[in-house]
């Protein structure tokens, strides 16, 4: 394999790394105030693309993609309080299954409401076929939007936890409900500005990845799918841990194709999992303290 | 348990029988469809239930069948051979259609050539494998071309543009690796090799590593045999990559929506397809013209989006039964499987169909042009 090769599974990997990793945010943030696994968060990136391109029909891409942001986070805050926030006696298993049903009811609604047609948003920079060289490595433009803003949101995350009230807040919701409520923090209020955040930054991946990947209807449950891998493999409960574990499966998995059959891929993912749940189940960052604290 | 199933047996007969004599000759002909309209397949299933909708109205207001209108219920399988199993048990036994239109795709299709085999109602399938036909059944036909037809096209094609050496990506669904299949039995007898063939995940958004693959292979053109989504990625990551090696596509890229998704990376794109797409590009001497132009412009002005092939394969399907019918002696099953195999320069969407004892999908390789996208839009190549 020449360097140049080596450079472009290396930036494909990222790409796809970076897609694992915005999906496995959202869950990681939802899980953290409520121990609530989501699956619906994929539903969450496919709204985004799909309203921001039904929005930029009409306007143009800078607002189009803040207002779908909004619009998505609205529905997250909305699903909380309309269903989450009813199920407060439910299992965290129960409340899984919850999730499932709401992923499909979106789902429907957006076959209902775009069709089964696939839509791509606009390049943000360029177009379809520009393309950047990189050390005689070739990548599209938009794959430095997507690595660029994964990086501010992991950034932006971080701060907002680490140093903003309402970031403590949540955290403290995570480390213990009860306690944390006892202290005068409103948890409800904690879990729905989580649903929110997770569906905003939900959205705003679908946003990115929608000219490359294209968005369909039906695209959350397999990026879904990829997000739990990355979640669970990182630990879950720590976004930056999930973002650490998504560019590591993306070139695990990108390196895989240049010596194996594509199909094969997946079943790669796949064991690198099953090895890492048995030999650390908490996850490739994760504490065995705190995973024993936690229901799931 | 004896006398049980023998009083059973007795009133199904006595039922059976007062059904048949109530048919009058206003009853309704009833015609099953079994369509992926929602699911992984539903940008096949859905333009095919929208088709034969509008057609059925068609055919009513000009009088149905020699009299009679027809009647359609149309079942949704989501792709789901389970489901497409359990439907077409439901059409034949207590619908008592006449016929079935679909399934939308290869999979379900195979899964249920047999049950109309066995319960001998005839089957217009919409999907594309050579395998429907391939042994002949004498109740099952198919209205797309054949996908071998599609391969040696694409190797005419590449023969005469000078191409030896070629990469090939197909989904891993039955129409990807039918297409693969046949790309590799095919390419011998037209001294081109395959360098790589390689298969993806259907549901795959990022193809730049396999494509890095097959590129360090130094292959003059790359053919990807696919119908899902991919098909606007693949264009688009070649071009990231700065492969400027043409991409052949197989027919299943017959909808203007993927060339609005791959937007500039589509151009140039050469496939293989029906010529629905330039149907207002073709002499008017051309025998389809005039079925494909009153198709398209029906579907566009109901439904306000572009008409694609794959509408136009249950468009084929229901007119050849309601053809096959207005000529068949009776409206019964067989008299009806005889007179859709009898049927011989049939204009459609898809060829003009001449079906034999051993052809039952009744059109030749001419029935596909080689198509290619100018301008965002399809144009003969």
């Amino acid at each position: 394999m020449t360097s140049e090769q080596i450079l472009q599974y290396i930036f494909s990997g990222i790409t796809v790394g970076s897609i694992y990793a915005l999906v496995a945010i959202g869950y990681n943030i939802i899980y953290n105030t409520t121990g609530i696994i989501n699956l619906a968060q994929g539903e969450f990136v496919m709204l985004g693309g799909m309203i921001a391109f039904s929005l930029s029909q009409i306007m143009s891409l800078v607002p189009a993609v803040v207002l779908a942001v909004l619009i998505t986070g609205a529905v997250g805050s909305l699903i909380e309080i309309v269903i989450i926030r009813r199920m407060k006696k439910s299992s965290v298993l129960g409340m899984i299954v919850v999730t499932i049903g709401i992923s499909i009811i979106i789902r429907e609604i957006a076959l209902f409401i775009w069709d089964e047609q696939i839509r791509a948003l606009r390049f943000f920079t360029g177009n379809e076929i520009s393309s950047i060289d990189i050390f005689g490595a070739r990548i599209s433009p938009q794959v430095l939007w997507i690595v660029g803003v994964t990086a501010l949101i992991v950034i932006a995350l971080y701060l907002f936890f680490r140093f903003t009230l309402t970031g403590q807040a949540m955290r403290a919701c995570s480390s213990n409900t009860r306690a944390a409520k006892l202290c005068g923090i409103r948890t409800s209020q904690m879990v729905n500005l989580s649903f929110m955040l997770a569906a905003g930054i939900g959205a705003l991946g679908g946003c990115l990845v929608s000219p490359l990947t294209q968005t369909h209807y039906a695209m959350g449950s397999e990026l879904a799918i990829k997000g739990f891998i990355v979640a669970i493999l990182g630990g879950l409960g720590n976004p930056m841990a999930a973002v650490a574990a998504g560019l590591l499966l993306g070139l695990i998995e990108s390196f895989s194709i240049s010596f194996l059959p594509m199909v094969y891929k997946d079943v790669i993912s796949i064991l690198i999992l099953l090895v890492i749940l048995v030999l650390k189940p908490s996850g490739l960052f994760g504490s065995r303290q705190t995973s024993s604290l936690k229901d799931f | 348990m004896k006398r049980i199933l023998l009083t059973l047996l007795t009133l199904t007969l006595v039922l059976s029988t007062t059904f048949a004599t109530g048919q009058g000759e206003t009853e309704t002909v009833k015609i099953g469809a079994i369509l992926a309209v929602t699911g992984g397949a539903s940008f096949l299933g859905a333009p095919e239930a929208k088709t034969i909708e509008m057609l059925a109205e068609q055919i009513n207001a000009d009088g149905g069948i020699n009299g009679r209108p027809i009647e359609l219920i149309i079942k949704d399988s989501a792709a789901n051979p389970e489901k497409a199993i359990s439907f077409a048990k439901q059409l034949i036994e207590e619908d008592k259609v006449i016929a079935i239109i679909g399934p939308s795709t290869s999979g379900e299709t195979m899964q249920i050539k047999d049950l109309c085999e066995s319960y001998k109602t005839p089957l217009v399938s919409c999907a594309a494998a050579e395998a429907i036909v391939k042994p002949v059944a004498s109740y099952v036909f198919k209205t797309p071309q054949k996908d071998s037809y599609v391969a040696e096209l694409i190797f005419q094609t590449m023969n005469s543009m000078g191409i030896t050496k070629i990469g090939v990506v197909a989904a891993n669904t039955g129409f990807g690796n039918a297409g693969k299949g046949q790309l590799e039995k095919y390419a011998p007898q037209y001294g081109i090799e395959i360098a790589l063939a390689e298969t993806y995940d259907r549901a795959a958004t990022d193809l730049t590593a396999v494509l890095t693959k097959i590129k360090a292979e130094d292959v003059q053109a790359v053919v990807n045999w696919s119908i899902v989504p991919a098909q606007a990625i693949v264009p688009k990551n070649m071009k990231q990559l700065g492969m400027d090696v043409p991409l052949f596509q197989s027919h299943g890229f017959g909808n203007i929506q993927y060339v609005i998704a791959a937007g500039e990376a589509a151009e140039g794109i050469i496939f293989p397809a029906g010529r629905l797409l330039v149907a207002n590009e073709l002499p008017d001497s051309d025998p389809q013209k005039a079925t494909l132009v009153a198709y398209k412009n029906a579907y566009e002005s109901m439904y306000n989006e572009p008409a694609s092939t794959f509408g136009g394969h249950a468009y084929d399907a229901l007119s050849i039964i309601v053809e096959a019918a207005k000529k068949a002696d009776s409206l019964s099953r067989e008299d009806l499987r005889n007179a859709i195999e009898d049927l011989t320069g049939f204009p459609g969407t898809g060829g003009v169909f001449n079906f034999t004892k051993d052809d039952h999908n009744g059109l030749g390789m001419d029935s596909l042009a080689i198509l290619t996208v100018k301008n965002g839009a399809f144009a003969l190549y």
